[in-house]
């Protein structure tokens, strides 16, 4: 199975790393060349340094063989935009878009795209972190 | 008419004072503090400060109603594709035009449906064709939809293809060549047309294969 990471920081170094441990054949795509150091020292994939607006880039990376792909740079209208042209220009059936923006998941999600929020992941778990605290909340006095 | 024109540098500041002038009502907004500051003493209450790809942005500057159109003027691309995708799919705005900054997304542009859209890079390009006469090979007409481009070549003495018929052309897939204009007069480029020194060569053609009918015709 082939994955095609685009945006290496945190996230996506991470994800990077995991799925290759996993077993899947996985290329990563930044703009910064010392991204790659996010990957640890022995790194067996291929590293691109480019941005993944660059269609020359994508075929580079074997986005036309990949399996799966992960986009996950810093900006959210880049992952959208570069999600839809994996999705629509390469026909990539498994494309996860990381969008931190819970509005512009959504309406992503409900356009058929597999967008992952962040921010609304942290706001679920923190508010059930507080939940579990299980303090008591008065009961208000019926009028 | 009501107009959201998002991003306020030059090219936005400049749409919208051009648009007041005529007097239609016009929302502008500019994300950049300074920037900002500076267009509120001109623009006052007609320009907001956000980032015109959050939906709560665009819904203050009333995208809902919705306007008769939305510029997506702003400096980076793939914010111009979000708030025409935004705006046209979510809000129904009826008409959206798109500024391209790089003309290497122009393909992105057109792939998500995003149109019209203007680039001035092309636009500079296509100008320089037109006016500098040695070009060989000038863009006539641009076929977006079907993905084809209709070009214009001069042959000369030290063309290969001068004294060739077109049949025995070699001519790359995805290109043909439509007409001969000869002394003033043009026909319809057949198999048994032979070219000529002097001929204007109409051919139609997919993006990308002009150097390889330059070879052909040209050999350059």
């Amino acid at each position: 199975m082939k994955a095609l990471v685009i945006g290496c920081g945190r996230v996506g170094s991470s994800i990077a790393l995991q799925l290759q441990q996993e077993g899947w054949e996985v290329t990563v795509v930044d703009e910064n060349e010392d991204a790659l150091s996010r990957l640890g020292d022995h790194w067996p994939g291929l590293f691109l340094v480019g941005h993944g607006m660059d269609v020359d880039l994508l075929r580079e990376a074997g986005i036309e063989d990949a399996d799966a792909v992960v986009v996950s740079t810093d900006g959210d209208n880049t992952n959208l935009v570069i999600g839809q042209v994996a999705q629509k220009r390469f026909a990539i059936n498994c494309v996860v878009v990381r969008v931190l923006d819970p509005a512009r998941a959504d309406f992503y999600a409900a356009r058929g795209m597999r967008t992952v929020c962040p921010t609304k992941t942290a706001i679920d778990t923190l508010t059930e972190a507080v939940r579990a605290c299980e303090i008591p909340i008065p009961t208000k006095a019926s009028a | 008419m009501y107009v959201i024109v998002a991003g306020g540098g030059k090219v936005g500041a400049n749409v919208a004072r051009s648009l007041l002038r005529l007097g239609h009502e016009v929302t502008l907004i500019e994300q950049r503090r300074d920037r900002f500051d500076r267009l509120e003493e001109e623009f006052e209450h007609q320009v907001q400060r956000g980032d015109a790809t959050e939906l709560h942005t665009l819904e203050r500057a009333g995208i809902a109603r919705p306007p008769d159109i939305v510029l997506a003027l702003t400096g980076d691309d793939e914010d111009n594709m979000v708030i025409c995708q935004i705006a046209k799919e979510k809000y129904a705005a009826p008409k959206v035009i798109a500024r391209v900054n790089d003309p290497r997304n122009q393909a992105h542009f057109d792939l998500l449906g995003i149109s019209p859209t203007i680039c001035a890079t092309s636009s500079i390009m296509a100008l320089v064709e037109h006016e500098v006469p040695e070009h060989d090979l000038i863009h006539l007409l641009e076929l977006r939809k079907e993905n084809l481009e209709i070009v214009e070549v001069l042959i000369d003495r030290d063309s290969p293809s001068a004294g060739k018929r077109v049949e025995g052309l070699a001519l790359p897939e995805g290109a043909r060549l439509i007409s001969v204009m000869r002394e003033g007069k043009a026909e319809i480029a057949v198999g048994s047309t032979m070219l000529e020194p002097g001929d204007q060569v109409l051919a139609i053609l997919e993006p990308g294969k002009e150097d390889e009918l330059r070879k052909v015709l040209l050999h350059r």
